[in-house]
């Protein structure tokens, strides 16, 4: 039987999510808990759509026309990893059909134990860039930002730079939270010392899916938090070097 | 073979025998395929120009619109003297000749209807000349009063009552080309004696209707020749022979269409695909010596300039329509030949440029012919200068070439003609949104109450059941298409016999091809309501006298818009099946019938008068424009939409497919590169998969509202968007029209 992936929903016109144009599939459930999380709505496991690889790239096929040689399908979240399963068989189709496949992760899944670690290594056949997300280099603060640790997820980075896979690093720049002139030069030190990184981005905070808090009954921390300025942004830049 | 020495250096034969400005550019024209570098910036003489033209156009929006207007002269090719931007500076422009003796001073043009010509004086503040008065209502007849003379009651009914709309029995039905570049390339003199060759040829000695009719109009195109040469003179030119440079040709092929200008005003006035024919000249000139690059920009700069100038005196009704003052100056670029070269020339780089030299503005109407296959330099350009400017629209090449060969134009907004071969009779829309609750109200129109449609049975079960409202929509769809065909019949006969467009085609062949332009407009909230019927329960809500009012709709449906072949295969359908409906009629003078699925920013009023509908729409909420999803409708994203988009069939639909997108510059790509890259591939895959048009936005919508909430930043007096069919400077709309572009779906992925 094939695996259903749950999936939260779709957007056919993806660019910045990978190179090119994108056919983006955002799946549904997510463990950590950002603070300043656009899509709480993909946390949970509700109001899904359960559909086969077959079926999701059926539908993402559609869109090859606007590829040409410079996009693809890019797998977000929620967290994508939790559905590893899911994730291999659509890969694994989508390179069958020469199809360009990002994974967009915070790398929160990821571990080097079984069943994981097997799982994970057969899904890096069949992905050809990683998009993972670093939302605070320093443990401690990942722990109050997301709830979750970070040494696996600097793990999984290290790991995909031992076995020359590509990855893009980003980092989601929240005024007074993770743009510490410290912590980002810990995190420019972390990025130098992978090989396999194609390119870093900030992603400026935005308030965009702050409604969806709203919505949700969730309570909003972040309420007073303004995105970052200009200048704000281009100072991260220059820290990290890009 | 006839030869002119202005013709040195000119390769070719064919059009040399016979009028034929096609064959001219293929034998003639240098493809470019290199990128924008060559181009200059706008010369001393253009910046003070242009200076010079912004604060009138200041003037004109701080009197409210207009800035002057002529009362007392019936406007013709000869009416005025000599007019240019500004006296003092009389001696800069490259290229002259204005429509009256001012600069965006308003001629009177009684010919399409007395009525409206004195509306639009006084609602200016102007007084009407009661002598014009006297001798258009008592000596001499004008179309709109022809066309109301010959009115059945059921036209007027149905007119009245907005299920046809936006007819031009009020207005100039414009969409004729002329070639305005056989003045240049040939000469007044040349094209007369052809028009007298064909005026003798005409006919066999047997007085039909159509030959009577056809020798008084050649006579009248004679005529226009004749004074055509006339206005030349009086700006101290001789355009008896044809042009002997660049300069000569710009200004000759101008020439051509300030005689079209003078006298029509049409709803759209196209100058047509001028760009690569002038390139030749441009070519043969830089070639030469006689010319350079700098000054080659500052031809197109001043051509367009001119082009950013025309003005017609309009009423309210009208500014309804078609809001922003539009005149469709609509100038064509790029394409490929039927030979498979591309057609991008230098030019259309330079056509592109004026809107960096001179900042973004709605007109000319600049109109890509796109292809993925010209030269990726050009594409990218043109990507660029949309993204910063959201002014050009694009039309697909690959689709029209097949049905008009490679010398087409856009005669308005989006409908394809062969220059110089054919006119087209334009004919507005049918509202299929309203014939949809006709059906279900048996021809009772919702919002008045009155029986508009005939009498059949109306729907009288609570929820609606899809066979059934097929059923009965296919015969109130019978009913309107016959009604339509035949009140446009009887408007384009009253035009062609009381404002017929001798100047245009005067510069046209004798024998025309003549397409019958009819429209749709509601097009997506029939195919959501008919899938709401079909595939959720929608119940109805009726008032006291039964009629349905409204719906409630339970479940959710397919909607138009999402790349889902449930809700889009209605709208093939529909299109395929009303088309069907019209070709059953006569149509005047042997046309032939085809269809739009374009609104303009008549999709404000034509919803304005629509009660709601089974999708959700709630009545007099606009409509969406012209083949665009419904409000909301689109929930995967901008390539979803498209795909939507490409499943309609040009062939059926062969007066244009409307699109408008607006993409948040954010959200096509984190840097410039990459967002010329995108929308280069959005593009691509769009046109490739056989969609017809596509208009461009890039921009968010906090511009929209800032620019609505505070008109008078200098920033926003030239912020040009793109709507249904043409380019607007958003500060122009009515109120109205600005929350209804702002509360469309902007593109905008987080």
């Amino acid at each position: 039987m094939a695996v259903k992936g749950k999936i939260h929903s779709i957007e056919s016109f993806g660019s910045a999510d990978g190179p090119g144009v994108r056919y983006i599939i955002f799946l549904k459930g997510c463990k950590m808990r950002c603070k300043y999380c656009h899509n709480p709505d993909t946390w949970g496991a509700d109001g899904v759509t359960e559909e086969t690889a077959e079926e999701v790239l059926k539908k993402a096929m559609r869109y090859k026309n606007y590829w040409k040689n410079n996009g693809g399908i890019t797998v977000s979240g929620g967290e994508a990893l939790l559905q590893i399963d899911f994730l291999i068989e659509l890969f694994k189709l989508a390179k069958e059909n020469n199809v360009h496949t990002t994974l967009d992760t915070s790398g929160n899944p990821f571990t080097r134990e079984e069943p994981f670690f097997g799982k994970f290594n057969e899904l890096m056949k069949y992905t050809d860039l990683y998009m993972l997300d670093i939302k605070h280099i320093d443990n401690e603060e990942h722990k109050k930002l997301t709830g979750q640790p970070n040494e696996n997820i600097l793990d999984m980075a290290k790991y995909l730079s031992e076995n020359g896979k590509a990855m893009w690093i980003r980092h989601v720049l929240v005024p007074g939270y993770t743009d510490s002139e410290e912590q980002l030069t810990r995190l420019k030190e972390f990025i130098d010392s992978l090989d396999t990184v194609d390119r870093v981005e900030i992603l400026p905070y935005h308030t965009l899916g702050v409604f969806k808090w709203k919505e949700l009954g969730i309570p909003y921390e972040l309420e007073d938090v303004n995105p970052p300025t200009k200048e704000e942004v281009e100072r991260a830049k220059r820290i990290l070097g890009i | 073979m006839v030869q002119k020495e202005q013709w040195n250096g000119f390769e070719g034969r064919l059009w040399k025998e016979e009028i034929n400005v096609r064959q001219f550019i293929q034998d003639n024209y240098t493809p470019y395929d290199g990128d924008e570098s060559f181009l200059e910036g706008p010369t001393e003489a253009t910046d003070k120009l242009w200076d010079a033209l912004q604060k009138l156009q200041k003037e004109e929006r701080a009197k409210g619109g207009v800035l002057d207007m002529d009362t007392e002269i019936v406007s013709s090719i000869t009416s005025h003297g000599a007019g240019y931007i500004d006296e003092s500076l009389k001696d800069l422009e490259q290229v002259v000749g204005l429509q009256t003796d001012k600069p965006l001073k308003r001629a009177f043009m009684p010919y399409g209807g007395i009525k409206m010509a004195e509306q639009s004086c006084e609602m200016y503040g102007y007084t009407p000349s009661p002598e014009l008065h006297k001798i258009f209502t008592e000596y001499h007849k004008t179309h709109n009063q022809a066309v109301f003379d010959a009115y059945t009651p059921e036209m007027r009914l149905a007119r009245r009552n907005k299920i046809m709309t936006g007819l031009p029995d009020t207005y100039g039905r414009g969409r004729i080309v002329g070639d305005y570049r056989r003045v240049a390339l040939y000469g007044i003199d040349f094209l007369i004696g052809k028009k007298k060759e064909d005026l003798a040829n005409c006919g066999n000695g047997t007085m039909t209707d159509d030959v009577i009719r056809l020798r008084e109009e050649i006579a009248e195109q004679i005529k226009c020749l004749n004074a055509m040469k006339e206005m030349a003179n009086i700006y101290g030119y001789d355009i008896s022979e044809p042009a002997k440079n660049a300069k000569e040709a710009v200004q000759w092929l101008y020439f051509g269409y300030l005689a079209a200008i003078k006298t029509q005003n049409g709803a759209a006035m196209s100058i047509g695909r001028i760009s690569t024919f002038l390139d030749i000249y441009i070519e043969r000139d830089l070639k030469a010596g006689t010319l350079t690059e700098v000054q080659a920009q500052e031809l197109v700069d001043h051509l367009t300039m001119k082009l950013r100038m025309v003005k017609f005196a309009r009423i309210e009704s009208y500014n309804q329509l078609f809001s922003g003052d539009p005149v469709w100056a609509t100038l064509d670029l790029a394409g490929t030949g039927v030979d498979g070269r591309s057609m991008v020339t230098k030019n259309d780089y330079r056509f592109l440029h004026t809107l960096e030299n001179m900042g973004p503005a709605p007109e000319p109407n600049l109109t890509v012919f796109y292809s993925s296959r010209l030269p990726e330099n050009f594409k990218k350009y043109a990507a660029k200068i949309s993204i910063t400017t959201s002014s050009i629209q694009y039309e697909n090449d690959d689709a029209m070439k097949p049905v008009w060969g490679d010398d087409y134009a856009i005669c308005c907004c989006v409908s394809a003609t062969q220059t110089g071969k054919e006119m087209q009779f334009f004919g507005a829309r049918a509202n299929l949104a309203k014939c949809l609750l006709y059906a279900i109200n048996g021809g009772i129109d919702e919002k008045t109450g009155t029986q508009v449609g005939p009498a059949y049975r109306p729907i009288t079960s609570e929820y609606l059941d899809y066979d059934e409202v097929l059923e009965r929509y296919d015969d109130m769809m019978e009913w309107l298409a016959g009604l339509y065909v035949n009140t446009l019949n009887l408007i384009q006969y009253m035009h062609d016999k009381y404002y017929y467009e001798a100047a245009e085609l005067s510069l046209m062949d004798t024998n025309l091809k003549r397409t019958f332009a009819t429209g749709i407009a509601g097009f997506s909230h029939v195919i959501d309501s008919l899938s709401a019927i079909k595939y959720a329960k929608v119940k109805t809500v009726r008032d006291e006298n039964g009629i349905v009012k409204d719906y409630e709709i339970e479940g959710d449906f397919p909607r138009y818009g999402n790349d889902d072949d449930r809700a889009d295969e209605i709208g093939v359908w529909l299109l395929r099946t009303f088309m069907d409906k019209l070709e059953k009629h006569h149509t005047y003078r042997d046309s032939e019938p085809t269809t739009s699925i374009l609104t303009i920013t008549s999709n404000v009023v034509y919803g304005k008068a629509t009660g709601s509908m089974p999708d959700g729409r709630k009545a007099g909420e606009p409509l969406s424009p012209g083949a665009n999803p419904s409000y909301g409708a689109e929930k995967n994203g901008l390539l979803a939409s498209l795909n939507s988009l490409t499943k309609l069939p040009y062939e059926w639909a062969l007066d244009g497919i409307s699109n408008t997108q607006t993409i948040n510059p954010g959200a096509l790509g984190n840097n410039e590169s990459d967002r010329v890259d995108n929308l280069t591939q959005v593009m691509d895959g769009y046109f490739d998969q056989g969609a017809h048009h596509l208009n461009v936005n890039v921009f968010g919508k906090e511009k929209l509202i800032d620019a609505m909430e505070h008109p008078e930043k200098e920033e926003y007096a030239n912020f040009t968007i793109r709507v249904s069919g043409y380019a607007v400077k958003f500060i122009d709309l009515t109120k109205e029209q600005q929350l209804d572009v702002i509360a469309r779906t902007c593109h905008d992925h987080m």
